[in-house]
């Protein structure tokens, strides 16, 4: 099947994604899955809402376990994620790829997808839907970090809390930005796995 | 049940269940198994370490190095923001690894509090000579590992205050103090000596109540709860890091806020 995918793909000589962007996605990756893991096993020592995550998906066993999980993997993501925005801004790549995104483009393309009619023929070209997806996980990344930075140290960087509406707001800000981060994970690797060129090309680079 | 009311989201069923979890058990020893390989490939590509000790042996290196960041983050002079009166969280909740029932309870008539270590006057103190110390108040957050929050209201002497007042070293990089229920906390110097830092005596001017911690809590606002000793008998002035209740399990040991 993968064979066939990569026959008929057109430019399978062309790099899609370069080396720095496969290594910090695969960095990214692992990160995200060890700071969402370790996240859940906090959250249920305090919930903010009416459930607790299954301690068979949470990391770290128990708080103290996970808070040192947390606050290891923080650094990976957090360098691993400053490398990759300084690369993606001052490549062009972001602007190349990601913009500029139009809501009609979006919309069309959205029921495209919803059809299955939405080509995927040209890896090196995202489409509407796929430019506000990624654009939105790099936003909520961004606002993972910040805002947990901002419960993290909320009295050397009280200035940062008060932008996230307090300690106690900061605290849902922080879940939130998880749950997107979540909710794109979960049609991201589908859609990855429904098109296996495009996880190829994020592994081989074409 | 009142849990429910005075600290949003904190359920208080699932916060005795959590109190019971983080009780010291053979669990502890292995919070690492079943997770060892992923994290190993995450931080340790390459390396041998993939078993769960080794693991936890470079996570405490991490934490050990992220005490370092946090006492380079520290502000001699940052304040942790105050409160008004109207935003203190009523009631304040009683919180430790044990129940209320349970909590030591301290004569203050035989109290002593116990000073030691690099310091020239080890004058033991009454309760009554540390409640005549100058007062200083605060209305502050308590934040607890566990992710609530709550705002109290406190009164003491200022503990940089006292540390000068008895000759200790404040060149010295640690103050340790012991709790009458065998709980323990080593704290930096600069903490010990930042303006917030504060010696307890009264909880919203009224004599600290046994939940709380009579008759002395040490009210660090820019730590984490856990470092804020409650019970407090002794204290000593030193250069040797003695750990603590919490911290030698796996909490971060500066915990600061």
């Amino acid at each position: 099947m993968s064979v066939q995918a990569l026959a008929t793909s057109p430019d399978r000589t062309t790099v899609v994604h370069p080396g720095w962007l496969r290594i910090t996605h695969w960095i990214n990756a692992l990160a995200m899955l060890v700071m969402i893991g370790s996240g859940w096993q906090i959250y249920n020592a305090s919930p903010l809402f009416d459930f607790a995550f299954p301690r068979s998906i949470a990391l770290g066993q128990w708080l103290g376990g996970a808070l040192l999980w947390h606050f290891a993997a923080m650094w990976v993501l957090a360098i691993n994620g400053l490398v990759y925005l300084t690369l993606g801004l001052v490549t062009g790549r972001f602007r190349r790829k990601l913009l500029p995104i139009y809501p009609r483009e979006v919309i069309a393309d959205a029921k495209a997808a919803l059809t299955f009619q939405l080509a995927h023929d040209d890896l090196a070209h995202y489409n509407a839907v796929q430019k506000l997806l990624y654009a939105g996980v790099i936003l909520a990344g961004v606002v993972v970090v910040l805002s947990g930075l901002s419960i993290w140290k909320p009295v050397q960087f009280q200035e940062l809390t008060a932008l996230f509406g307090g300690y106690d707001f900061a605290r849902y800000v922080h879940f939130f930005a998880m749950a997107t981060i979540v909710g794109f994970l979960v049609v991201h690797i589908a859609l990855a796995l429904l098109v296996p060129k495009s996880l190829r090309a994020m592994i081989v680079g074409r | 049940m009142r849990f429910r009311k005075i600290v949003p989201g904190v359920d208080p069923e699932l916060l005795i269940k959590d109190a019971a979890k983080l009780m010291p058990d053979t669990a502890r020893r292995s919070f690492l198994r079943g997770a060892a390989s992923l994290g190993a490939l995450a931080f340790l590509t390459g390396c041998d370490i993939i078993d769960g000790d080794s693991a936890e042996g470079v996570l405490r290196k991490v934490s050990s190095f992220n005490d370092g960041v946090q006492a380079a983050l520290f502000g001699r002079t940052k304040l942790a923001p105050t409160y008004p009166e109207s935003a203190i969280t009523r009631p304040f909740p009683f919180n430790a690894y044990y129940s209320l029932a349970n909590a030591p309870t301290v004569d203050p008539a035989t109290y002593r509090f116990e000073v030691s270590g690099l310091v020239d006057n080890k004058k033991p103190w009454t309760l009554d000579e540390l409640q005549a110390l100058p007062e200083v108040s605060q209305i502050t957050r308590h934040v607890c590992v566990e992710g609530w929050s709550a705002i109290g209201s406190w009164q003491g002497a200022s503990l940089g205050d006292f540390l000068r007042r008895i000759g200790a070293d404040t060149r010295a990089k640690y103050v340790w103090f012991r709790c009458a229920e065998g709980y323990s906390n080593t704290i930096d110097m600069a903490t010990a000596l930042h303006p917030q830092t504060q010696m307890t005596f009264k909880y919203d001017h009224q004599i600290l109540p046994r939940a709380y911690g009579f008759p002395m809590k040490i009210r660090i606002p820019t730590k984490l709860g856990y470092k804020n000793p409650k019970y407090v008998v002794a204290m000593e002035i030193t250069n040797t890091d003695r750990g603590g209740y919490w911290e030698n399990q796996g909490y971060n040991w500066f915990g600061g806020l």
